[in-house]
């Protein structure tokens, strides 16, 4: 067995997982390029804690193949079965699950120490991560006597100090509060994107980043996936329902959670007082990729400074024919691009200056007579303007 | 009890949380109850120490007799304690982790002996392990190894009586432990072995070693396996409660002197266990 810590063996992961657990039936083919990150979304109960355990070899495979790398980790058929300790999997638990009798330092050590490093020089990799983490200062420290987002940053370390030929994060967010959320998606970005920016980060670079590694992120928070994947699986029932970018998964969704899920608008911005002057084209918001003319929102939320994702959901966003009168702050002129019936609802994709996702009520798109085009106002509520501080620098 | 430190900071606000509301007071029957139930432990106490011979407890305490039979005591529980743990992890383990035809019957066998009369299961050990038992037999004619009458014999018996109670106690711990500090260690590339003995073990530590005392102490105190598979030879198989018995014949203040120190040594180790063995609030 190979103890190579550092090595790498970049490739992809290629998971053609079936199983079946009581009345449950999972049948789901998954791929993830090397240096790719995916998201899967779904809702709870989709199986997704059951793709994680798959994965990582805690749950044996009913059926299918799962190939990471060249590596056939499992396959049924063949009866290939690879225990999760050789596995080289780096997997960041929900609820962190970190060691509670040791350190911060030595959970980090953990892993590398179990691979066959003498201890003081794990210690020194161990430390190097946890400085990367902001969280240099803490390596004394019991779990316990961490805050909810230091633990799961030690929780990441953990996973990524051994050099990992896979990410897999199950709702790495999913038990923070929302400064701890936004400060940790901050986090993640930078050393999920290290790869794709080449050196655009300002994030201090670990001693063994996971550039050319797939990363696979399972959550039910779609800000999460569309804010950090490159692409985005839908899960549910056990079954992918769709896989897309995330523009894709907004132009066509192809069910009714993936509609519901991928409308949400994500827009990078700069507030000051309740007002968001939304960021220039970056190539990587996962909405506002609008041009460049200043488009300023009114949020509700004045405590905001700084870079700011407003989110905005596709149902509070109000067209109109003619100039709306009343209290709405945000109005403006804009052009329809696209529309799309979904069955209950009615998507609109508007353009510029703000290109956003609307749904509607089929009734009220047939009232509007909207078709590719149309020229519309759009008036969206300042409290339906929600504000977090960005998850990137 | 810690209400002194509740007290501390509050004067009249802080009082409110300290008070008393009537759910925290026993009905009247549940007090008497209880309180018949204190008396019916406190009485031997009290008249063991009405019937100390204070003046003279050192000397009787320094007799050949009692240092004799308490170092044998110590040696032998000690050495059972160790017994215990060292083969009822391990049968804990398997218990509580795998799964196989016949489990239960097995789990009955191993905590049988908490059950069982001790002397019965002296006697069951002599007839497998004596002289001219089914395995003593050949072992002695082979080897020349005696177990009856002799100090591996005591804590054979000891061991015997008190390796039931890590297994329980373990079991549970093991059951209650979350697999998926398990499973993170693995993924985390260490071996089985290494995760039993770098997370399993030190996570069920607490239990672990509330189990080892509670076995140690029980093995301090065992009576009717040891004379009856090891005899009551003075300055070998003769331990402390034996060695008590045997008192009560002949000198009975040696007999309540030595009876005082076991007293005093099982109620000590309950007090400092007690926030372990039952969680303090």
């Amino acid at each position: 067995m190979s103890t190579d810590v550092a090595g790498t063996r970049a490739g992809g992961l290629d998971a053609e997982i079936r199983l079946v657990r009581g009345d449950f039936e999972m049948d789901v083919s998954l791929q993830v390029a090397a240096g790719e990150t995916a998201a899967l979304l779904g809702p709870n109960g989709a199986g997704k804690s059951t793709i994680v355990a798959a994965i990582a070899g805690l749950l044996p495979l009913g059926g299918g193949m799962i190939r990471l790398g060249g590596r056939v980790l499992d396959d049924p058929d063949a009866g290939i079965f690879t225990a999760p300790e050789h596995r080289r999997i780096g997997v960041v638990f929900q609820d962190q699950v970190l060691f509670q009798h040791l350190s911060a330092l030595d959970n980090v050590a953990f892993g590398l120490t179990a691979r066959g490093m003498r201890r003081s020089e794990a210690h020194g990799h161990a430390q190097t991560w946890l400085d990367a983490m902001d969280l240099g200062d803490l390596g004394h420290r019991r779990p316990r006597a961490l805050s909810g987002g230091q633990r799961q940053r030690v929780a990441l370390a953990r996973a990524l100090a051994c050099s990992p030929d896979l990410l897999l994060a199950d709702e790495p967010l999913g038990s923070l509060d929302v400064t701890a959320r936004n400060r940790l998606r901050r986090n993640l970005a930078a050393h999920l994107s290290s790869g794709r920016n080449g050196g655009g980060t300002t994030a201090p670079v670990p001693p063994h980043g996971t550039p050319n590694v797939p990363r696979l992120l399972i959550t039910h928070d779609p800000t999460d996936a569309f804010v950090l994947a490159d692409r985005v699986h839908i899960l549910e029932d056990g079954r992918l329902t769709q896989s897309g970018t995330p523009d894709e998964l907004r132009r066509a969704p192809a069910t009714a959670y993936a509609a519901d899920l991928s409308g949400i608008n994500l827009v990078r911005g700069t507030a000051r007082d309740g007002e968001v002057t939304v960021a220039d084209d970056d190539g990587t918001a996962a909405s506002a990729t609008g041009r460049r003319s200043a488009v300023v929102l009114h949020a509700a939320d004045t405590s905001m400074f700084g870079a700011v994702l407003a989110t905005i959901h596709p149902r509070a966003i109000a067209l109109h024919r003619e100039r709306p009168s009343g209290s709405p702050r945000n109005i403006w002129r804009t052009t329809a691009e696209a529309v799309e019936p979904l069955g209950d609802i009615t998507r609109v994709l508007l353009g510029a200056p703000l290109p956003l996702t609307a749904d509607i009520t089929p009734g009220a798109a047939h009232e509007l007579l909207i078709r590719p085009g149309t020229t519309l106002w759009v008036s969206v509520k300042a409290t339906e303007v929600e504000l977090a501080p960005d998850g990137r620098d | 009890m810690t209400e002194g430190s509740a007290s501390v900071s509050g004067r009249d606000s802080g009082a409110s949380a300290a008070r008393r509301t009537p759910q925290d007071l026993p009905p009247w029957p549940v007090a008497l109850l209880a309180a018949v139930g204190v008396v019916l432990f406190a009485l031997p106490v009290v008249g063991l120490a009405a019937r100390t011979p204070w003046t003279g407890l050192l000397t009787h305490l320094g007799s050949r007799f009692v240092v004799d039979a308490a170092v044998l005591s110590v040696v032998s529980s000690v050495a059972a304690a160790a017994v215990a743990a060292a083969v009822g992890v391990p049968l804990a383990w398997v218990l509580a982790r795998v799964q196989f035809r016949g489990r239960s019957v097995v789990r009955a066998l191993v905590t049988l002996p908490m059950v069982l009369p001790p002397v019965v299961g002296g006697a069951a050990l002599l007839f497998a392990l004596g002289r001219r038992g089914v395995v003593g037999g050949p072992l002695h004619d082979a080897t020349g190894l005696l177990l009856p009458y002799s100090i591996w014999g005591v804590i054979l018996a000891n061991a015997f009586v008190a390796t039931p109670l890590v297994i329980l106690t373990v079991e549970g711990a093991l059951r209650n432990l979350d697999r998926r500090y398990e499973a993170a260690a693995a993924t985390l590339g260490a071996s089985r072995l290494r995760t039993l003995w770098k997370v399993t073990l030190p996570m069920i530590g607490p239990a672990l070693g509330v189990a080892t005392v509670v076995a140690w102490a029980r093995a301090l105190g065992e009576f009717g396996a040891t004379v009856t598979f090891a005899g009551n030879l003075g300055g070998r198989t003769q331990t402390l409660p034996l060695a008590v018995f045997v008192a009560l014949e002949s000198d009975r203040d040696a007999a309540v002197a030595i009876s005082l120190v076991l007293v005093a040594l099982s109620l000590g180790l309950l007090i400092a266990l007690r926030d372990r063995w039952w969680p303090s609030r």
